[in-house]
């Protein structure tokens, strides 16, 4: 049997998430340079639609497996499906994407298949001895770790948002397999309440034009009165990373980065935020990004056009007399 | 209510990171270390449920002979007492391997609830608690904003996070593993009567070597070499007053961006 690499693709409403689509695109790369072959692997309680979705890339096959249990995500129903996907087509590297859902499901699938977990993989390579390299994130994306796993097969990784792109993927047409998997002996140990949206309010960043985003740096809620003000100035939105939403000094429908909005404004302007990756997903598209934060270390400096080192409590007044100035 | 709160320290928020000669590790000899921020706000919601359910907050910890130093931060807090995994050598980081130890101990204890932290602050591996749970055939959630718990009854309910702005509330019957996210509440200031009642407590030291786990069979993740990642964009850093820096940027904006 040829040496195989899945790609667990999640849904949500019925579309493929983007955020698969890009794991999707690491799988295609590491299949041209490993020589192993890719397949998508699909769950859920009616494929077809999903399925027809990924036929359109560049794979071995898509791998649809369809059941009643898999309709809603429950972590006993889906690790009890992969386990029986991964001992029958027996793939030595299972990728997934690094989404919430993904977060609660994989550890407990790589402890219940005893095999290595490898999260947050923004890219990966082949080392001398030709060993498979992963990178990853550590120290609150202050610096990047190669990692290696020292296991059996299957080795699961998972693909942090944006380090690969859904542009990249490579069309062509891929064989729908169905497999079908027996879940008569799963017992959930959980059941869903409700799901809910929180309430939705006036503001919706991903129409502005421009963002001035409040972090923790701002220390007190006392110092939003300049950053509104800035704002004001460029006729802009105040978004929030989340410690600011968490701390109530900001609304929460104003918190940007993977539990709120994502924007791409054509002027972002970070102050006090250190770039978290929860928080750079959420804005790292946007058109010019300025960084102000008084750490030159700090990560958001990795995804901004211009930065600033000081205090905001002082840049930000001189920007907005300076921006005021120059509007006449 | 019997709650167990895994906690790990970490190095401090504001650190200035450097790489060991080697390339290997970071420099930590000279480090300022803090309790991992979700882990504090797994304690700070375990010291809750205990107000309004009574009942007892134990700490579990692995690591080296240090973090005794934080784990009397979190008995000032409120906690009742600690269990330390005594990892002198710094054996123990991969996922797997630290759930395995920790699961050995939790074996032997009785316990209502388990409170972990969503992700970690050094490795972020976000693993360790729901390794936890399947090790020991318990009911999990992850990244959990908020918790009801009706221990009387056996079960909770707690409120899970999902992306953009979607919250789901499940309920599972006790004993249960929640990964806890930070920001579900506002850590407590821990009161000077704490932390001389703190210095009373019990601290209980495990060896890591008693809990009968071959480290080396254990499927690991190995960190190769840490490094500080190249940027997606050169920023370019402005430099001067805040005058000078304001007034270069909004002419940047105007000139190359054509923003303004």
């Amino acid at each position: 049997m040829p040496d195989k690499i899945y790609v667990v693709l999640d849904h949500n409403q019925g579309r493929i998430r983007n955020a698969s689509l890009e794991a999707l695109a690491m799988g295609q790369q590491m299949a041209a340079q490993t020589g192993k072959e890719p397949h998508a692997v699909v769950l859920g309680g009616n494929t077809s639609a999903l399925a027809q979705q990924v036929a359109e890339f560049q794979m071995s096959s898509v791998i649809a497996v369809q059941h009643e249990m898999l309709a809603e995500y429950d972590p006993d129903y889906a690790t009890a499906a992969l386990m029986a996907v991964l001992k029958s087509g027996q793939p030595q590297i299972v990728l997934f994407a690094h989404t919430y859902q993904n977060i609660d499901l994989l550890p407990k699938l790589s402890a219940a298949l005893r095999k290595a977990l490898v999260t947050e993989c923004v890219g990966f390579r082949e080392d001398d001895a030709g060993r498979l390299v992963f990178i990853r994130p550590m120290f609150r994306n202050k610096l990047n770790a190669d990692v290696t796993v020292q296991s059996d097969f299957p080795w699961l990784i998972s693909v942090q948002a944006g380090a690969f792109s859904a542009d990249s993927l490579i069309k062509g047409t891929a064989p729908v397999i169905n497999e079908s998997v027996d879940l008569t002996s799963v017992q959930s140990k959980r059941k869903t309440v409700e799901t809910v949206q929180a309430a939705k309010g006036k503001v919706d960043l991903t129409r502005a034009d421009v963002i001035v985003g409040v972090g923790r740096g701002i220390r007190k809620p006392e110092n939003l009165q300049i950053l509104r003000e800035l704002a004001d100035a460029l006729r802009g939105e105040i978004g929030a990373s989340r410690p600011v939403v968490d701390n109530e000094w900001l609304e929460r429908e104003r918190q940007i980065g993977s539990s709120g909005q994502t924007v791409n404004p054509k002027l972002y302007i970070a102050c006090g935020i250190s770039g978290a990756i929860q928080h750079l997903v959420g804005m790292k598209n946007s058109g010019c990004i300025v960084a102000i934060n008084t750490d030159a270390n700090a990560p958001i400096f990795n995804v901004a056009t211009y930065g600033i080192v000081g205090d905001l409590t002082e840049i930000v007044p001189a920007l907005t007399k300076k921006i005021r100035e120059a509007n006449g | 209510m019997r709650i167990i709160v895994c906690m790990k320290e970490v190095p401090g928020r504001d650190t200035r990171y450097e790489v060991s000669d080697d390339g290997r590790w970071i420099k930590d000899n000279d480090l300022s270390f803090e309790i991992s921020e979700c882990d504090e706000y797994a304690l700070e919601e375990a010291l809750k449920l205990q107000e309004k359910h009574g009942g007892e907050v134990v700490l579990l910890t692995l690591g080296t002979e240090r973090a005794e130093k934080l784990m009397r931060k979190g008995l000032a807090m409120g906690a009742g007492k600690g269990i330390l995994i005594q990892d002198p050598g710094q054996q123990v980081s991969s996922p797997l391997a630290v759930a395995s130890a920790l699961a050995e101990v939790l074996k032997k204890e009785s316990f209502d609830l388990v409170l972990a932290g969503t992700q970690s602050d050094d490795f972020g591996y976000a693993q360790t608690g729901v390794m936890l749970a399947e090790l020991l055939n318990l009911p999990h959630a992850t990244i959990v904003m908020e918790i009801k718990a009706d221990p009387a009854g056996r079960k909770l309910q707690a409120l899970r996070e999902m992306e953009s702005g979607w919250f789901q509330r499940v309920e599972m019957s006790l004993p249960a593993v929640l990964t806890i996210q930070a920001g579900i509440s506002q850590i407590r200031f821990t009161p000077l009567k704490g932390i001389l009642m703190a210095k009373k407590k019990e601290i209980r030291r495990v060896e890591l070597s008693s809990l009968g786990l071959s480290l080396d069979q254990i499927p690991r993740v190995e960190v190769q070499r840490v490094y500080f990642p190249e940027a997606t964009r050169k920023a370019e850093i402005l430099q001067g007053d805040a005058e000078t820096v304001a007034a270069s940027l909004v002419d940047k904006l105007r000139k190359e961006a054509r923003i303004l």
